[in-house]
């Protein structure tokens, strides 16, 4: 199993708040990887740093063994690191066929003279980015909303449209800010058992979450930040016992009362 | 009502032949009108280009430009010294004004990279105003005040273009040509990408849109059309100085995208046909008419935010969704 993503004493400091201190972590190939921490534990700064939108204070970022720090957002997508944001960052008046096209942008080439003259490439790099965009959709279930404006979707489904856009950058990690935020129960079991599809298809992924039932059933491995800092890494069962999680997110009284 | 709704349904079924029997009534326009009326024609073809060259920079990639006056300004320019000092002839200068303005839409577009909103606005704003300050200045080469005289006229197959009526034909072909140059670059990747910018910038860079280029791409392509409509322009009116480029000439344009619809090929065909029949109906009341020109703006930003033909405007808006916001009303009273 090699690393696909890997931070090195990663840090940012905002003024004199360390919202991410000295936090080291690997994901490996084809693993389904957890974040989990209170609120403005730094969680979806540590993602922001990872895809190039924050620069690190000090520490690298690692994608299969490159150093990606500092890079720019669209390099680092190009490299094959995709994510998608806690608030929906959809286009909201493409309709979602659109959407996901713009995720094919990084795999096709087709410049303005193939545009206008509409060549063997335009035609190509069309059929592709159209067949390509019609076989995630259909795989994330949203067929029937293909050409729905993604501005008129519940919000549910627009979480969906956007993780269906992040695939198709054909991405080696994909990074999902809080994919069940909003969700109700049966959209959140549901996307639970498509992110345990991409488990099966060996699709690398790295999740923040705060509904713990996903976390503990398609994570192997999690990692929980409190105040920037890392204090647990390990598998579900570990983290659920670990004497400092059960305080982070339960205050130290009920821990030492034993009510845990 | 019904016979509308036939209408409708044909330019939906047979878009192609719909468009080109357009073409074909415009080009036989000229051919009845009055010359007073034809120069009217020759405007609003003219606007057609200029009004969508601004629309595919702020319709479609969301920057809120409001120099376009000042593109304007660089290919008629262009084509009005070269063509006067040097004897070019017109069609390479056709060419050649629109580069240069795609490259003074470069040089504009680079500083504004990191700006967003009105502070881009801005930006473009001034760099309008120094553009025709320059041309009001730099006597030497412009002519200062007083402009530029005795543009020579271009000719095609020892056919000089002069009157009105073939210049509404030149402009007409060169719209046709704007429109259906732009419709294939917007039907592809790069109009994906320039509408992908426009709704979120940090999702497209997320997606892999090299959000910088594609800016500089959409304002130098933007800037490219406006040249090309100013090196019409100059030839057009045999006469031009820096007072047709004001900012006034710039938010003349905004209007009407403003009014037809942004983010649409078919709004600013639609805002300049308004817009200048408007100028001309209000012809009596002089200075008065921007009154309602800001009345009108002001109103269509309140009813109809997205324009005449915007999406999900009720002119454009197929009938059952149309029943549905009856219907949802209707439930609101209740």
């Amino acid at each position: 199993m090699s690393e696909v993503l890997r931070t090195d004493h990663l840090s940012i400091q905002f003024g004199g708040l360390k919202a991410v201190n000295d936090v080291s972590f690997q994901v490996n190939e084809g693993e389904t990887f957890g974040i989990i921490g209170p609120n403005g534990a730094g969680k979806t700064t540590l993602f922001n740093m990872c895809s190039g939108i924050y620069k690190p204070t000090s520490g690298d970022v690692y994608l299969c063994g490159e150093k990606i720090t500092g890079m720019h957002p669209e390099n680092i997508c190009n490299k094959g690191l995709c994510r998608t944001f806690q608030s929906s960052q959809l286009f909201a008046f493409m309709s979602v066929l659109e959407n996901v096209k713009v995720g094919c942008h990084i795999g096709t080439r087709t410049g303005f003279k193939d545009a206008i003259m509409r060549n063997k490439r335009y035609k190509q790099d069309e059929e592709f980015a159209y067949e390509k965009s019609l076989e995630i959709i259909e795989k994330v279930g949203l067929k029937k909303y293909i050409d729905t404006k993604a501005g008129n979707l519940s919000y549910g489904i627009q979480r969906k449209v956007e993780i269906a856009r992040a695939l198709a950058t054909d991405p080696k990690i994909l990074l999902l800010d809080e994919p069940a935020a909003g969700m109700n129960p049966n959209e959140t079991a549901d996307l639970m058992d498509f992110v345990n599809l991409l488990h099966l298809e060996h699709q690398t992924v790295l999740l923040i979450e705060h509904d713990m039932k996903f976390v503990m059933n398609s994570c192997k491995r999690i990692l929980v930040l409190n105040f920037g800092q890392k204090i647990c890494e390990g598998t579900p069962e570990e983290v659920r016992n670990n004497k400092d999680v059960q305080e982070a997110y339960f205050g130290s009284g009920m821990v030492t009362k034993g009510v845990c | 009502m019904k016979e509308k709704f036939a209408l409708k349904d044909f330019v939906k079924k047979h878009s192609s032949i719909a468009i080109l029997l357009a073409i074909v009534i415009v080009a036989v326009l000229p051919l009845i009108f009055k010359t007073s009326q034809t120069r009217i024609l020759c405007r609003i073809l003219m606007y057609v280009t200029l009004a969508g060259s601004l629309n595919l920079i702020n319709g479609y990639s969301g920057q809120t430009c409001l120099g376009q006056a000042g593109f304007f300004a660089v290919g008629a320019y262009t084509t009005a010294i070269l063509i006067t000092r040097f004897h070019i002839s017109f069609w390479p200068l056709l060419l050649l004004s629109g580069i240069m303005a795609a490259l003074i839409g470069v040089l504009i577009a680079l500083p504004i990279l990191r700006m967003k909103g009105i502070y881009l606005s801005m930006v473009t704003l001034g760099a309008s105003e120094i553009i025709r300050t320059i041309a009001l200045n730099w006597q030497s080469v412009t002519g200062g005040a007083f402009g530029i005289k005795n543009i020579t006229r271009p000719q095609i197959f020892g056919l000089t273009i002069d009157t009105p009526q073939k210049f509404a034909w030149l402009f007409l072909i060169v719209a046709c040509i704007f429109l259906f140059v732009s419709k294939r670059v917007l039907s592809s990747r790069i109009g994906r990408a320039w509408m992908a910018i426009r709704e979120g910038e940090l999702a497209a860079a997320s997606l892999g849109v090299e959000v910088a280029k594609y800016k500089i791409l959409n304002f130098a392509y933007g800037a490219f059309w406006a040249g090309i409509a100013g090196s019409i322009y100059a030839p057009y009116l045999r006469y031009i100085d820096s007072s047709a480029f004001t900012l006034d000439e710039g938010f003349n344009i905004l209007s009407m995208i403003v009014i037809g619809g942004q983010g649409t090929l078919a709004g600013p065909i639609v805002g300049a046909v308004v817009v200048n029949l408007l100028t001309e109906a209000l012809r009596a009341i002089s200075n008065w008419r921007y009154v309602v020109y800001a009345g009108l703006l002001i109103f269509m930003m309140w009813k109809r935010p997205r324009g005449l033909v915007g999406e999900n405007s009720q002119v454009t808006m197929v009938t059952g969704e149309k029943s549905i916001k009856k219907n949802r009303r209707k439930g609101a009273v209740k």
